[in-house]
């Protein structure tokens, strides 16, 4: 009896030995920095001389300067490109391949869909930035179909430099979501649609009563994803935009840098640091939680 | 993993930064020199920190070596938005012997800077002009700028002023350079006319290149003192000023008359170099540091003037900055690293090669050798405006240096508010000033 009760806490210690690697990795490089941010966030700090405690001053400050609230509310708005657009056009474009499935014309739409997701995001950013100047393609395009009116430098217009960096972002992750997607479809029950189409289900019945709600947890990994893109958002904007014209695309990832690296305020840094951390956190549980498998 | 869990924690205890070493407060100024420090005839290496993309700090260290023989160098590259951010990690950590300097406030707050008083006095570099080392003078604590220690020197110093297209100057009937503002202008109405960009400029991005025909305007309506005076952090200084605003209100007359590309907002500054280039533009507000490329790209096309003043006769001013660089407080060789200063304001061959290579006016005495240069170059008119400035004592430094982060922050949103009609001059004035303030208080 004894014997057994000894061997047991010895595999309960056995099984601590194996996870030490990796949750001594955990520890130094996510829990540490995390611990540190919220620490340096009660400072003001240049970064190399002694810091000075400022409590909870950073927090206010966050809410009270219109800039840094404004770079809040833009990422709030990227959620619009960067989620719902990839996710529905995903849903749209992974039933249309799935119908095709069998044909080459499906691996060919599966590739091009899914490129974007491969090329770096500044390469991305670069050649979009291209397409969008006032001489770009898009403009070219434009005037082609006589809509030169509207034509404009896009990533330079007030009213438009952020929904251009809406649509490079919805653009890659476009791929993302609809190979999620697609997976997802592919291990439903064929049995299911030959039911449906016995009853005499037409396409659109099928889609909403049997592949929309089979692809529950999938659609919630891509909302997740790229929600928490939109709010982290970071190297699109950089590369295009830079936050300009006049913080019109400033987001909270780049404005963090900013802070940190060119302003040295390092405590007010940490400070939208951690507020964006608690966003996305709030934004991604009660996806989790929504989309989780009820039957499970 | 308590262990790490109990670091972890144990450094999270103390104030951030209080573990770093603290270089000792003034101590780290040169001490009492009697001769002139050289290098000597020992072998050493020098470690220098130099700015990706600029070939001149090379040359000259490639030439010191060869009258120096005894002198190598061990030299990291990195482009200035990465030096900017490393600057006080690597002055703290691994001090280097020269380094190319950033804005140096913050530096020299943290004693991370030698103080340079005691090279200046052997080497007599407070003889030389009084403003061409006026930027990198800083009062104890690094507040004010302009005044006080020095803690920089430059390799060369930049000139900045108008270029024009001779061609497409000559389709408008522009002869010679405007005396006046108001020559200026009908210039640029003429161009306006003849369906040509009268003005190439940049303002995308974090880079409002519309600070330059700013700062521009402002000296030819007012003195550039109060402006340096703004830009160094003197107590009380304003930068909404009555002739601040006249400038900024014919700013934004330019703005309105559409003597800016339209997608200006849009364009970058290499952008901008690459059309005006392809003759794309008049007028391009833009510094010496183009004088060469311009030359090479365009031989005998490019002229290049200061901005005229508002009043006939008037003095002239223009943005001038040295090429700044330091030595780290705690450098092994600072003795050594100074020579080499003092060697590139002084010896003939490496006065040459700062014209050449760098394309700008060197440092040192006013009446240091010149090397020739060929006429009717860009370069032979950018050195001569270098002349006629130390003559009208117009220097300024340029009003996006003021602080740290007024650039990127202020002046560019504001300016790029104000091309898109969003933002007044009166405005534009105000909140840079009350962004200057909260800044110079610190945040």
């Amino acid at each position: 009896m004894k014997a057994a009760v000894k061997r047991r806490n010895e595999s309960r210690w056995a099984g601590w030995l194996f996870v030490l690697p990796a949750a001594a990795f955990y520890v130094m490089f996510v829990i540490q920095p995390l611990v540190m941010t919220v620490q340096y966030s009660l400072y003001k700090w240049d970064g190399i001389g002694v810091a000075t405690w400022t409590g909870v001053a950073n927090y206010l400050r966050v809410f009270t300067d219109p800039d840094l609230f404004a770079a809040i509310l833009n990422a709030v708005k990227l959620i619009v490109f960067f989620s719902a657009v990839p996710v529905v056009l995903g849903l749209a474009i992974a039933a249309t391949i799935r119908r095709i499935a069998a044909t080459r014309l499906a691996l060919v739409a599966r590739t091009v869909i899914f490129l974007p997701q491969v090329i770096p995001l500044v390469a991305a950013g670069i050649t979009w930035s291209w397409l969008l100047s006032s001489t770009g393609l898009v403009n070219q395009l434009l005037t082609a179909i006589g809509l030169e009116k509207i034509t404009r430098a896009w990533l330079g217009d007030f009213s438009t430099a952020l929904p251009a960096v809406g649509v490079i972002g919805a653009w890659v992750l476009l791929g993302l979501c609809t190979l999620l997607l697609l997976a997802g479809m592919s291990k439903i029950d064929p049995a299911l649609y030959e039911a449906a189409r016995l009853d005499g289900a037409g396409a659109f019945r099928e889609f909403f009563s049997i592949t929309l709600p089979s692809l529950r947890q999938e659609i919630g990994v891509c909302v997740t994803v790229t929600v928490v893109a939109a709010l982290a958002s970071f190297d699109i904007v950089y590369i295009s935009t830079q936050g300009g014209p006049g913080n019109a695309s400033m987001v909270p990832g780049l404005e963090i840098y900013y802070l940190a690296f060119s302003e040295r305020q390092v405590g007010l840094a940490s400070a939208l640091a951690v507020i964006l951390t608690v966003l996305v956190i709030a934004c991604a549980l009660p996806i989790q939680w929504l989309t989780r498998d009820r039957e499970s | 993993m308590v262990v790490i869990l109990g670091g972890s924690l144990a450094a999270a205890c103390a104030a951030p930064g209080s573990g770093n070493a603290q270089p000792t407060a003034p101590a780290s100024s040169a001490s009492s020199l009697s001769a002139a420090p050289t290098c000597g005839t020992a072998p050493v290496t020098l470690k220098g920190y130099f700015e990706t993309g600029f070939p001149l700090p090379k040359a000259l260290t490639t030439e010191f070596t060869k009258q120096h023989p005894n002198v190598t160098w061990d030299i990291r590259e990195d482009q200035f938005a990465v030096i900017t951010q490393n600057a006080p990690r690597v002055l703290a950590d691994d001090p280097p012997d020269l380094m190319r300097l950033p804005q140096v406030s913050e530096l020299v707050k943290n004693n991370l800077l030698k103080n340079l008083d005691e090279y200046a006095k052997v080497y007599g570099w407070d003889q030389w002009p009084a403003s061409q080392l006026e930027q990198m003078r800083l009062a104890p604590g690094g507040a004010v700028r302009g005044e006080g220690s020095l803690y920089a020197m430059g390799l060369n110093f930049s000139m900045t002023g108008v270029f024009y297209n001779k061609k497409l100057a000559e389709q408008i009937g522009m002869t010679a350079p405007p005396e006046t503002l108001a020559d200026l202008d009908a210039a640029l109405a003429k161009a306006k006319e003849a369906g040509l960009a009268p003005i190439a400029q940049f303002n995308g991005g974090a880079t409002g290149g519309l600070a330059f025909p700013l700062q521009n305007l402002m000296a030819s309506y007012g003195p550039s003192a109060p402006i340096n005076d703004w830009i160094f952090q003197k107590p009380g200084a304003s930068i909404d000023t009555p002739s601040n605003l006249q400038a900024t209100q014919h700013l934004q007359k330019w703005i309105k008359a559409g003597y800016f590309w339209k997608d200006v907002n849009a364009v970058d500054y290499a952008t901008m170099m690459s059309r005006f280039i392809g003759g794309d533009g008049v007028f391009m507000f833009d510094g010496d540091w183009e004088s060469g490329n311009l030359d090479k790209q365009l031989a005998g096309d490019i002229g290049f003037f200061l901005m005229p003043p508002a009043q006939a006769g008037g003095k002239r001013a223009a943005m001038s900055a040295p090429l700044t660089f330091g030595i780290g407080a705690n450098a092994k060789n600072a003795d050594c690293a100074a020579e080499f200063l003092d060697w590139v304001a002084t010896d003939t061959q490496a006065r040459t090669i700062g014209v050449q290579v760098g394309g700008s006016h060197p440092m040192g005495p006013a009446d240091g050798p010149m090397p020739p240069v060929a006429a009717g170059t860009v370069t032979e008119s950018t050195l001569a405006a270098g002349a006629q400035i130390a003559q009208d004592n117009g220097a300024m430094d340029f009003i996006a240096n003021a602080t740290g982060a007024i650039y990127a922050k202020s002046w560019t949103p504001n300016l790029q508010k104000l091309v898109a009609g969003e933002q007044t001059p009166e405005g534009l004035l105000k909140s840079v000033q009350s962004d200057y303030q909260s800044q110079v208080k610190g945040g």
